[in-house]
């Protein structure tokens, strides 16, 4: 028996299958024009590296932004729910999940059962999320995939003003003015999502472990950030960005019954 | 080079039947904001001559810009003038200016002369904050909120989404109204996401005119949130470039409730009018003593 989780996101739709608790495959596509598309490509790319049979796919839980999307779902979990089950499936010892994506940042405070605690959530701004880094990737001119990188060769603490994401890439183009290297103005960037972060994380409460999911965990440079910022290590899973994902295929697996 | 849908055009202005020549104060205000500049020439508290430009990357420079242009063709020199107050976000970049003096009180003592000593309440839409002010009839500040975090429901978001939708700035407003049925705000107040979202709405069929709706409507209601935090006492009046904008105004009027004052005047210019207007008092006072 095979179980999949769907994490509709505001960018990507990721995709999870299980079998008998294991993991057995991925999937992820981009949201252009049409959430359907990305949902079915997704799917597909899950169910064809996995090598079984749409059939066998017996329950599919949907989560995310965009979950009301996946039709052929048969249960739905909110994106706070499905990330604190797939954190506490990488890491038992979690007891907070920081989870950011494109469009929201997320801090969740768990139990040792992975019972949610208490959540904050960074909504309706980009300053606290990966449209951030896409932003000042471009004022950068850099890759959005180099900005990890080019941040991790900075030596020099540049702080930055501005906490909308309209004004800090005018921010960034007077930095690129005053001749400041780029990796100093992407940890700038970094720093300042991570900051914004960890202050929205200190409402609920920050206990160790710390465990960083989400698609901006995949950029090196702002986990750095995070870790300087809480002053404490943190621990990032293989697979960042399918955490939710994770949590809903494991939702739907300990469904009983078919569907 | 492509068009760029944000620029507004800068512009100059001698008022006609002021002059300086005769004057017995002539004083000046140079407003340095983030994204404009205006200097503006006050003979005998009169408006007399002002120009506003686009803030360069160099505040100093800029202020000289306004001023010179100000001056220009008037026959008036800067060192004719009694008084010079630099206000605005780059107030304390005015080289040539006397004293700075912060752009809020400044802001109330403009509106005040734009508007009339009725003017209670002062929203002051900028090109990178939100203000509002509540005053006296003297134009004397007695509170304020601020909103400096957020591009939203500023002339700098504004200028983001022309760009975005490839109109003319100045044509945001008009085109706003000129819809068959008024739309749903769109619900990101955050320009970053109000930008994807009127990409999927342009995407799904709508007209442009309908998305810039739905945009003015979500600026207005943001703003109207944060008036509402301090209180509207009437007579209410907009200062700044966003005053500009009847497709944000009108619709700020209808939430609100409340009918903002109208007036012949550059709404951009308060800044500068005000910090002018304290350099006159300041001029009379010194003379006074003198005498």
């Amino acid at each position: 028996m095979i179980s999949a989780g769907i994490d509709v996101g505001a960018k990507n739709v990721k995709v999870v299958l299980l079998r008998d608790g294991a993991v057995v495959a991925r999937g992820l596509e981009m949201i252009g024009l049409n959430t359907q598309a990305a949902i079915d490509g997704a799917f597909a790319a899950a169910l064809a590296q996995s090598g079984a049979g749409r059939g066998e796919i017996t329950k599919i839980t949907a989560t995310g932004a965009g979950r009301k999307e996946v039709q052929f779902a048969g249960g739905e979990l909110t994106e706070v729910g499905a990330s604190a089950k797939g954190v506490h499936h990488l890491f038992s010892s979690a007891r907070t999940a920081i989870d950011v994506g494109a469009e929201e940042g997320r801090a969740i405070k768990l139990d040792e059962k992975g019972k949610v605690q208490d959540f904050a959530i960074n909504e309706k701004c980009a300053a606290g999320a990966g449209a951030f880094t896409e932003a000042m990737a471009r004022a950068l001119e850099v890759g959005v995939e180099e900005m990890g990188e080019l941040s991790l060769r900075s030596r020099t603490a540049v702080p930055m003003n501005a906490q909308c994401a309209v004004f800090a890439e005018s921010e960034v183009v007077s930095l690129i003015h005053a001749k400041t290297p780029k990796e100093d103005i992407a940890r700038a960037v970094h720093d300042a999502i991570a900051d914004r972060i960890v202050s929205m994380a200190r409402r609920i409460g920050i206990e160790k472990d710390v465990v960083l999911v989400g698609g901006l965990a995949r950029n090196t440079g702002f986990v750095d950030s995070i870790k300087r910022t809480l002053a404490i290590d943190v621990l990032v899973p293989e697979y960042p960005e399918y955490a939710a994902a994770l949590g809903a295929a494991l939702h739907a697996a300990a469904q009983t019954g078919g569907q | 080079m492509a068009t760029e849908f944000w620029r507004w055009t800068e512009y100059r202005k001698t008022m006609p039947g002021v002059d300086w020549q005769g004057a017995e104060v002539l004083t000046a205000g140079v407003d340095v904001g983030s994204v404009s500049s205006q200097a503006v020439i006050m003979a005998d508290g009169k408006l007399y001559a002002y120009s506003s430009m686009r803030t360069g990357s160099d505040s100093p420079k800029s202020a000289q810009n306004a001023m010179d242009w100000a001056l220009e063709g008037t026959g008036l020199t800067r060192d004719k003038l009694n008084y010079t107050i630099g206000t605005g976000y780059g107030r304390v970049n005015v080289p040539f200016s006397d004293r700075a003096v912060t752009e809020i009180a400044c802001h109330a003592r403009g509106a005040n002369f734009i508007y009339g000593p009725s003017v209670r309440t002062v929203l002051d839409m900028g090109g990178q904050d939100c203000k509002v002010i509540r005053c006296d009839e003297k134009g004397k500040v007695t509170t304020f909120l601020m909103n400096d975090k957020c591009a939203a429901g500023t002339g700098r978001g504004m200028e983001v989404f022309a760009d975005l939708l490839q109109i003319p700035i100045t044509e945001i407003g008009p085109r706003s109204l000129d819809i068959e049925e008024e739309p749903k705000p769109v619900s990101s107040t955050c320009v970053v996401f109000a930008k994807s979202e009127a990409t999927g709405l342009l995407r799904s069929g709508w007209p442009k005119n309908k998305v810039i709706a739905a945009y003015c409507a979500a600026m207005a209601h943001r703003v109207v949130a944060l008036l509402e935090r301090v209180g509207v006492e009437k007579d209410f009046a907009i200062t700044g470039g966003i005053a500009k904008n009847v497709g944000v105004t009108s619709r700020l009027a209808r939430e609100l409730g409340i009918k903002p004052l109208e007036t012949e005047y550059d709404t951009q210019l308060a800044g500068a009018i005000g910090a002018a207007l304290f350099g006159h008092v300041i001029t009379k006072k010194a003379k006074a003593g003198i005498k």
